[in-house]
């Protein structure tokens, strides 16, 4: 078991990003290859899970898209993420906030935390 | 064709350089010990008989304890035979996973997780019986018929039927060596291998 931590800690590059979690509204910016050219792209939307531990570690982030919810998972150790913002704090109750699929316009107003 | 033996240690996922996450197995890898050089005068074939993983004296029989020391080595758990090594080989000689590069692929076999007694659906990827509704009764995953009637009058041999599922030497060919470790002996290779964690498994190229 040692020595797969040791390979998880020697060969994935691990990221600095500010810590975020369910609930909190976050912009993550990552590189996209379209033929040979490379541009920054963002996705920015409501985090629903922080999923994993170590390399694996994985977020869910979930947006409006028109009248479409569109749901993206990152890993969180992707290469290609360049920077991520957090745009609002949430107050949540749960790690995992899956009813929010289920809420559209008003209701799916998440209460901002005050730091 | 050339081998070592190891030990699986777990799997993982790594990202390659164009940003693709790959699925990778952590093995240990040797040092192994070569134990006995086998020739064609003396024992009618060519192979070089190597060892992996320490054990105490008290549990190896005498007969063994003699063999190892021989070659010089303490009392080993695993012992295969593998064959043309590129350099020459001497009694006693210490193999290490620099035998392996990053980027070629090799073949690993191992025993595989046993599953017990099993059904035809999951042992041999059958398909089950009709349908669940309209009056079906207890044949959902049965086998079906398993041959004509009065002629032949007897099952075939091979008929693929339910039983023991598992727990067999297992070959995986043609994985791709992600790393090469050479402090921790450590391989990675890209995708998954036979056998749970902490198993013996032999890798060669």
């Amino acid at each position: 078991m040692d020595l797969l931590k040791f390979v998880n800690e020697e060969y994935v590059a691990r990221k600095e990003f500010p810590e975020f979690g369910a609930g909190d509204t976050i912009t993550v910016y990552y590189k996209i290859k379209e033929g040979t050219k490379e541009r920054t792209q963002f996705f920015r939307g409501v985090v629903l899970q922080r999923r994993g531990s170590g390399p694996t570690e994985t977020f869910t982030i979930r947006k409006i898209s028109g009248n479409v919810g569109v749901e993206r998972i990152f890993p969180v150790n992707l290469p290609a993420i360049e920077k991520i913002e957090i745009n609002k704090k949430g107050k949540v109750r749960r790690a995992r906030i899956f009813y929010q699929r289920e809420l559209t316009g008003k209701a799916a107003r998440i209460k901002e935390r005050r730091m | 064709m050339p081998g070592m033996i190891g030990k699986k240690i777990g799997m993982t996922s790594l990202f390659d350089e164009n940003g693709k996450n790959l699925p990778c197995t952590v093995i240990e890898v040797g040092p192994c010990v070569v134990t006995q050089i086998k020739t064609t005068e003396t024992d009618g074939y060519e192979a070089v008989q190597i060892a992996y993983g320490d054990k105490t004296e008290k549990n190896v029989p005498n007969a063994l304890v003699g063999h190892f020391k021989k070659a010089g080595s303490t009392p080993k758990g695993s012992v295969v035979e593998f064959a043309s090594y590129n350099e020459d080989l001497k009694l006693g000689d210490e193999l290490l996973v620099s035998l392996f590069e990053e980027g070629e692929f090799v073949n690993v076999a191992g025993t595989s997780k046993g599953k017990g007694f099993q059904g035809v659906v999951k042992r041999h990827n059958f398909g089950g019986v009709g349908q669940a509704t309209h009056g079906q009764h207890n044949r959902l995953r049965a086998p079906g018929s398993i041959g004509a009637g009065s002629d032949p009058s007897r099952v075939f041999k091979g008929m693929k039927m339910a039983g023991k599922m598992g727990n067999a030497r297992t070959l995986i060919e043609n994985l791709r060596v992600l790393k090469v470790d050479e402090d921790k002996n450590l391989l990675v290779v890209k995708g998954s291998i036979p056998g749970a964690n902490n198993s013996i498994v032999l890798i060669s190229k």
